[in-house]
């Protein structure tokens, strides 16, 4: 039986989950005929058949081009791309959220400047998934039973993560795991004497506590607070330099008595804070989880089983040794806290030699100084220095006691400005003012793209992409070893002399005001892609001359990448 | 700049620090008599006290080898025809003193005394300084200090670094100063003080009018400026300039020590060595 479905009817393709039948799922929307549904043996073939769906789906949503029959003037070396359906999926996915990037593909890929590879090959990194770790959560680990309240059962849900969660956060239940599973007990078991730990925790009912773990042992390791942690803790204290301030940190290891005692819930700690069935409090677990969050998780667990996992843990744990204080590391240590502790008053005075700062000629440096101050001024200076005065001292002085003389006999006249005065004054103020006001009001937004109408800015905006792009990749096909390459720049260098014919003619089209603007925006441009012709012709000129000698030999490869406008 | 709101008790209550060049050097070749400058200072003085009753005004003069206080608004005795006039003649005479002081101390100082010989500046600066300090310790209600300088010599190289030590704590303490130009020639100096500061800088053309462009321009307190426009230089040109020529420049070499620039590799520094 054959079943003929056109391609063109498909518009997604999904695949069942791996433990499920193989499947494949061709969705067709409704008024397309529908979904299809395919089962296959195994998974390999489910693959193979998926790749190629999405292979064909790509080429006919146009976002892939058809792969290109190899011309003529093809290398064996540039066969078709392997693509993965994941790296197809990315570019696509790549395409689709930047538009810009799919203008540039659109062009070249499609116009047959540039192949697919080409395109892509620069752009790796992109298209690499970043291979980044995921660490452990943020959120703090909260086992979040569900309670049903007619049958009275509290049902808690552990995962994989949280496990592995666990028994980072507390190492005294990791130990206990690595001790009783599988030979005490099963995992489920041990799980299961977790969770009921956990219940009594939260009731913070002491006495009900201390009962359970007096008859159950694993409960007791359970409620009981967490003996490796107290002792990394003071471990961790020790090392701290005694020159710092403990106060603030002293919080985890010396009592519970400086925290406020908030459990995770919100609630207040009301039991006696000397118990041993006491549940951390909120700082407490933070600052572990904090702490846990951040040291990141330093390989890739498979969390498979929990007990490969314990073991994973338990090894990597060991290894940076705890090297507990020896003698001689303390006595380094001591040696070190008392160069860094120096105290002030104790020292001897020192007098620090100082050169006195003195200006030998301060006539030359005020006059330095002078320059620009008044240069700033507009020039309002005349250039002429003041009248040199050839009264003598005493003169000098004379001739101002007379003035003083005459104001004390004349008192004040009345009549200090004459209006006409008066008028001038006020008009060159008003000139002054209106004068600065508008210089300094020039907008500071606007520049030479804001003057040009609109579409004229875009087609520059894309041309200058073009030629980003364009002259990145003919730079980087020099030296040119191989014809393949030497067939590309021909390509490139005809895209770009179409380029620059468009960048003239738009030149002297401009409008007469934007004249000036447009030919200082288009000539970095036009420089840029006159270096690459010119330097093309020297390549060919060399090509030519040495005739037999590879041009690559003793060329050095010229990376220039053309030099961005003031856009 | 506005000062701190915290002290005032009435905001466009003013005190007026006016730095009046007295260097009988320029004087003697200006176009503007002393006699006529004065009076315009006068009348200036009174159209402030007459802004506000709370307003007070000091006048500082400056030599060429010292400075005084001549007028302080406080000290006067209160309002009435007698007062003014009697006040007047307080102020004339504390005038003819000072200049006779500095006379005699220029003499005995023979090194100031030459033709093209400056304004004490510096010291009158310093003395405003210390009376606005002043005013900033008798309480939490005082008048808000401004400085006017009026200018008419030439600027004195050597006192460059005690003027802008003055300069910066004006500025530190939110002291404007305002500075108008009565001479041909442009300060350096007090352009720079003027911007640091926030106050106005203004060089008169018609010097006859001098009252009017007092009135208009320095009479303003500082409230009032928020919302006033003055006018205003049109930026200060904050680029470099080398040492040997003068000329502005954008790279150059700079000495680790004075930090002076010089557009060439210089063995020895010609200002510090």
């Amino acid at each position: 039986m054959r079943l003929n479905v056109h391609f063109r009817s498909i518009k997604c393709h999904k695949v069942g989950s791996k433990q499920a039948r193989s499947l494949l799922k061709l969705c067709g929307g409704p008024d397309k005929g529908g979904d299809y549904m395919f089962e296959f043996d195994n998974a390999a073939d489910r693959d193979q058949c998926r790749d190629f769906v999405a292979m064909v789906l790509g080429q006919h949503q146009g976002t892939i081009p058809p792969i290109p029959n190899i011309p003529h003037e093809s290398v064996a070396s540039t066969g078709l791309e392997q693509l993965t359906a994941a790296e197809v999926e990315q570019r696509m996915k790549l395409l689709r959220e930047n538009s810009e990037l799919q203008k540039l593909h659109m062009k070249f890929v499609l116009g047959k400047i540039l192949q697919e590879s080409e395109f892509w090959a620069t752009r790796k990194e992109a298209n690499n998934a970043s291979k980044q770790r995921p660490a452990f959560k943020s959120a703090m680990l909260d086992l979040e039973p569900s309670v049903d309240g007619q049958t009275n059962k509290v049902t808690y849900r552990i995962t994989t993560e949280k496990i592995h969660q666990i028994f980072v956060e507390k190492p005294a239940v990791h130990r206990a795991f690595l001790d009783s599973v599988p030979e005490k007990m099963s995992e489920a078991h041990f799980w299961s004497k977790y969770c009921e730990a956990e219940t009594l925790l939260r009731t913070q009912n002491t006495a009900l506590a201390a009962a359970h773990a007096a008859v159950d042992e694993l409960l007791a390791v359970f409620l009981k607070s967490d003996d490796i942690l107290a002792k990394e803790a003071k471990f961790k204290i020790k090392q701290v330099d005694p020159t710092l301030d403990m106060e603030p940190d002293a919080g985890d290891y010396y009592s519970r008595l400086l925290d406020h005692r908030i459990l995770r819930d919100g609630s207040i700690q009301t039991v006696d804070t000397n118990s041993e069935f006491v549940m951390r409090t909120l700082s407490q677990d933070l600052n572990q989880h904090a702490a846990v969050v951040l040291e990141g998780r330093s390989h890739d667990v498979k969390l498979t089983d929990t007990k490969t996992l314990a073991e994973e843990l338990a090894r990597l744990k060991k290894e940076p040794s705890s090297c507990y204080n020896t003698d001689d590391a303390n006595h380094e240590r001591l040696v070190n806290v008392a160069h860094v502790t120096c105290m002030e008053d104790l020292q001897a005075p020192r007098n620090l030699v100082y050169a006195p700062l003195c200006i030998k000629n301060p006539r030359e440096y005020l006059e330095s100084q002078q320059a620009n101050a008044l240069r700033s001024l507009g020039g309002s200076n005349d250039g002429k220095k003041a009248c040199n005065c050839s009264l003598s001292t005493d003169d000098a002085f004379f001739h101002l006691i007379d003035q003083v003389s005459s104001i004390k006999a004349n008192r004040l006249n009345c009549n200090v400005v004459d209006s006409n005065v008066a008028l001038k004054v006020f008009n060159e103020l008003n000139k002054g003012i209106s004068y600065s006001r508008s210089h300094n009001l020039k907008n500071p937004h606007e520049n030479i793209l804001g003057q040009l109408p609109g579409q004229t800015r875009d087609e520059l905006m894309d041309h200058w992409a073009s030629i980003q792009e364009l002259l990145r990749h003919f730079w980087l096909s020099y030296p040119i070893t191989s014809a393949a390459l030497g067939d590309k720049v021909e390509r490139l260098k005809d895209a770009m002399a179409q380029i620059y014919q468009k960048l003239q003619d738009m030149k002297e089209s401009a409008a007469p005001d934007v004249r000036h603007e447009m030919s200082q925006l288009v000539k970095p441009m036009m420089q840029a892609m006159d270096a690459a012709f010119s330097h093309d012709l020297e390549q060919q000129q060399k090509c030519s001359k040495g005739k037999g000698t590879s041009p690559a030999g003793l060329e050095t490869r010229r990376v220039a990448w053309p030099v961005q406008s003031s856009i | 700049m506005t000062s701190a709101h915290s002290k005032l008790y009435s905001d466009d209550v003013s005190l007026v620090v006016v730095v009046v060049d007295t260097n009988p050097f320029f004087w003697a070749t200006a176009a503007l008599p002393f006699a006529d400058f004065f009076a315009n200072l006068v009348h200036f003085v009174n159209s402030i006290l007459l802004l506000n009753h709370l307003n007070r005004v000091v006048v500082i003069a400056s030599g060429v080898s010292s400075c005084a206080y001549i007028f302080d608004s406080s000290d006067a005795s209160p309002a009435g025809g007698v007062g003014v006039a009697a006040t007047f003649d307080k102020a004339s005479r504390r005038v003819e003193e000072f200049i006779a002081q500095d006379a005699r101390a220029t003499a005995a100082n023979s090194s100031a005394a030459s033709a093209n010989a400056a304004a004490l500046l510096s010291g009158a600066l310093s003395l405003a300084m210390c009376y606005i300090q002043r005013i900033f310790r008798s309480g939490t209600r005082h008048p808000q200090p401004r400085i006017l300088c009026l200018q008419g010599s030439p600027d004195g190289p050597e006192q460059y670094v005690a003027v802008m030590n003055s300069i910066f704590s004006a500025q530190r303490s939110m002291v404007p100063i305002d500075s108008c130009i009565v001479g041909t020639q442009d300060s350096a100096f007090l352009q720079q003080a003027s911007y640091i500061t926030g106050g106005v800088y203004l060089k008169p053309q018609e010097l006859n009018g001098l009252f009017q462009y007092l009135a208009a321009v320095f009479a303003t307190d500082l409230h009032s400026r928020t919302f006033l426009r003055l006018p205003k230089t049109l930026g200060v040109d904050f680029r470099a300039s080398c040492f040997c020529h003068k000329k502005t420049i954008d790279m150059g070499y700079v000495c680790s020590v004075c930090l002076s620039i010089f557009c060439k590799n210089q063995k020895k520094c010609s200002t510090c060595g």
